[in-house]
């Protein structure tokens, strides 16, 4: 009963989409504004039907109920709790459903919670949102029902990747998901403002905070998945310019511009057109990403459920909605009218340039994403991988770090260059004496853009944290705060990204239990290999102990996992986090002889890289608590005052 | 620099500023995919086609069955990649997907050395047991024969 009541809330939650877009066509186009009045409630119910329906699905995991054929596939009744739970999304059709009610949830909080936006602009975006809604139910529904039954029902499931069976699975995906997913709101608002000819400031200052939301969750979520990979994978990468991986990029990367671009329309009513349309690229960008994710048409090395059929799908909405809003922006955007003017020097200035770099990144990973399915329709099979996109992003992103610098030094409206140059001197002088200090530790032994970006990264901290000089601490505002954390979480970031690829240092040997393997000043002895097993794994763990120096041992326990359904091998990382790095300790394969293959890497100062990302998922949180505290505040002010009157 | 633009001037301006750094980027992006693209090639093709010693490849085919050696140090395998057209010897150091089997599909990204071995720095072998890569698609592999034949219908994902 449970899948049928799912299934039966899904189509439900559909209908009242259907209801929500008809209900706004016809207020906003006829004289029957009554219409609108249910909307609200339509879009809450919409939200709270696609939750339930998703719960009955966790519900049907944690139960293991082998009758429904999403469960029989990708469950296992021995699996712990934890991965019956997260494995509800560990596979296409569950993701999915999980993507809708995002989708609804983030219609049901527009419904509830915007009161700053234009009532009819407000129930224009509520329409597109029930638009784009309805194309994915039309996927569930149609091409993807994660409540089938089979019939009969298998003994026992087929279980989970046993890849996916970390802690990780639990986090990743519905923190993407909530960043991906929430973008659509964004442009839901692009829309709706196109549609009611309401572009301007308080349009912006109503948009910033959904924007701001997605963006956090979507760094969140890319730092996690960064994270996992590395440790999972047991390739000590943290970022492999994979497709799956460029698939999250891409959206960040247009709503970072979008925030700021947002923010110069909020603050000076400026570049209206182009923040409309890096609303609608950036949840492009989330369905382009979704596409190249399930379709598979790409290789990967992440783990994933692809079906390629259903790609045909996605493309097809992505079409039809990428289509539609780029055409009613043609349509539209000669009616948005001017916005204001700024001088060359100056914030406005600034920011345009983090947009275009921004931009110019973003074209960048998607033509090197895109390029092996144009070749391969000439008849070529390519691919792009890492000496591309280091190459020709590297230098982009260093160029993008030092603007991030400069901008917040730079005053809205106009400003004198002169003052500006005299406000980077300090860090231009950090940037000069930490190139003289990595150039006589390290020169001509690391690489030209590890090289910069240790340089770049010491210069921009220092910038980054220059807007608070000579301020009043206690009355900066928190959104100030804000800005500045997230700015030195990316120099934070880059530093660790530089001192990765410059000074990792790895050694790969086959020892022999009993034996010590000596590398950048650690000492790790092999002890023993011993087997344990798990819920529902065996494996063999390597009994090691790391020392450096004359510090004491700290046991490690690298081990090579047999999971049996389904059966697979995975390798589980030993990592050893230090103040100035991680050790990193890889069990390989036994040789006949008796030894074991150990790869160890030592990686100064790695922990930077996701420390950063942390950094500025906690920027934009200050941000969005600043300001919409000061939004409270000031309704609070204006109620006392019409109260006194 | 105190003149202020004049409205159309200014959304020009932008535009075509954006313009120009968008076809930069183009351009940019084309230079560098001709240079760093890595292509596929089967081993008949890296036979016929002369391929630069120190060019970035990806080599896909089967592990020739009996080919797969160890050396002394206990980190190197050498295997032969074989599409049943042609042979091409290859060495990898470091530690092997644990599904890269002799008689199973691999894909190995890397490049040829002067000697005409193919040095591979990583192998791409799925976890999962049914896996093909897609530039495999369209062929077989028979257990029996063990041979890798052309095959009309693509195999099936996972």
């Amino acid at each position: 009963m449970i899948a049928e009541a799912g299934l039966a809330a899904l189509w439900l939650a559909a209908a009242l989409a259907f209801l929500q877009l008809g209900l706004v066509w016809f207020g906003l186009t006829t004289d029957k504004p009554e219409l609108l009045a249910s909307v609200r409630p339509v879009a809450v119910a919409q939200g709270v039907l696609t939750a339930l329906s998703f719960a009955l699905l966790v519900t049907l995991f944690l139960r293991s109920d082998m009758s429904v054929a999403l469960v029989a596939t990708n469950s296992h009744s021995a699996k712990p709790w934890l991965y019956k739970f997260a494995g509800t999304w560990g596979n296409h059709e569950g993701s999915m459903l999980l993507w809708v009610m995002v989708m609804g949830i983030a219609g049901m909080a527009v419904a509830l919670f915007e009161r700053a936006l234009r009532r009819d602009t407000h129930m224009a975006t509520l329409g597109a949102q029930a638009m784009i809604s309805l194309g994915f139910y039309a996927f569930l529904l149609f091409s993807s029902n994660p409540f089938a039954r089979v019939n009969p029902a298998p003994p026992d499931g087929q279980g989970l990747n046993p890849l996916l069976q970390d802690p990780g699975l639990a986090f990743h995906p519905p923190t993407l998901y909530l960043g991906y997913v929430g973008l659509s709101v964004a442009f839901s608002f692009a829309v709706g403002a196109l549609l009611t000819r309401n572009v301007d400031a308080v349009f912006a200052r109503a948009m910033r905070p959904w924007i701001l939301a997605a963006w956090i969750l979507l760094t969140l979520g890319i730092t996690a998945g960064s994270y996992w990979a590395y440790y999972e994978l047991g390739w000590g990468g943290w970022w492999f310019w994979d497709p799956v991986e460029n698939a999250s990029l891409m959206p960040w990367l247009a709503a970072t511009a979008l925030l700021h671009s947002v923010t110069v329309l909020a603050t000076r009513d400026a570049l209206r057109a182009w923040t409309i349309m890096l609303a609608v690229v950036a949840f492009s960008m989330s369905m382009v990403g979704t596409f190249l994710v399930r379709s598979g048409i790409l290789t990967s090395v992440h783990a994933f459920a692809v079906d390629p059929e259903r790609g045909t799908f996605i493309l097809g909405l992505l079409a039809l909605y990428i289509g539609g809003a780029l055409a009613l922006f043609g349509w539209r955007i000669g009616t948005v009218r001017e916005g204001a003017q700024f001088e060359l020097v100056s914030r406005e200035t600034m920011l345009v340039v983090n947009n275009l770099l921004l931009s110019v990144i973003l074209g960048l990973v998607l033509i090197g994403t895109l390029y092996p399915l144009m070749t391969e329709a000439f008849g070529h099979k390519v691919s792009v991988g890492p000496p591309y996109f280091d190459r020709i992003a590297g230098p982009v992103a260093l160029a993008l770090v030092i603007a991030m610098a400069a901008g917040p030094l730079t005053r809205w409206r106009k400003d004198q260059a002169r003052a500006v140059a005299g406000r980077l001197l300090v860090p231009a002088i950090v940037l000069l004496l930490a190139f003289a200090v990595v150039s006589v530790l390290a020169w001509g032994r690391i690489g030209v853009l590890p090289f910069l970006g240790l340089v770049i990264a010491a210069g921009v901290a220092v910038g980054s944290v220059a807007p608070l000089w000579k301020r009043n601490l206690r009355r900066t505002p928190l959104f100030t705060y804000g800005m500045v954390i997230a700015h030195l979480g990316c120099a934070v970031s880059l530093a660790g990204m530089a001192a990765d690829s410059a000074f990792t240092v790895e050694k790969l040997v086959a020892a022999r239990p009993g034996g010590v393997i000596e590398t950048a000043g650690w000492k790790v002895r092999f002890d023993a290999i011993t087997p344990i097993a798990g819920d529902n794994w065996t494996a063999l763990q390597g009994d090691m102990t790391a020392s450096r120096g004359s510090g004491s041992p700290i046991d490690i326990h690298p081990q090579a996992r047999f999971f049996t359904a389904p059966p697979t091998n995975t390798t589980e990382a030993a990592l050893l986090t230090r103040w100035d790095g991680q050790l990193y300790v890889v069990l390989g394969q036994e040789a006949d002889d008796g030894r074991w293959q150990v790869r160890i890497w030592w990686k100064p100062f790695v922990t930077l890289i996701w420390l950063g990302g942390m950094m500025i998922a906690l920027g934009g949180t200050l941000s969005l608590l600043g300001r919409e505290r000061r939004g409270w505040l000031q309704k609070l002010r204006r109620r006392s005052a019409v109260a006194a009157a | 620099m105190a003149v202020v633009m004049k409205a159309k001037h200014q959304r020009l301006v932008l535009a075509l500023v954006a313009l120009a750094a968008l076809i930069g980027a183009g351009l940019l992006a084309a230079s560098a995919l001709r240079d760093e693209a890595a292509y596929f090639y089967t081993p008949q093709d890296a036979k016929t086609k002369h391929i630069e010693p120190g060019k970035a490849i990806r080599l896909g085919g089967m592990v020739v069955k009996g080919s797969l050696k160890r050396a002394p140090d206990g980190v190197t395998i050498n295997f032969d990649v074989t599409d049943n057209k042609a042979v091409v010897p290859a060495t990898f150091n470091g530690i092997a997907p644990d599904l890269f089997k002799e008689g199973t599909g691999v894909v190995a990204e890397g490049s040829f050395n002067p000697q005409g071995t193919f040095v591979a720095t990583n192998l791409l072998a799925k976890h999962d047991e049914r896996y093909m890569p897609p530039e495999l698609k369209g062929m077989k592999y028979d257990e029996k024969s063990r041979k890798l034949t052309a095959n009309s219908s693509p195999v099936a994902q996972p």
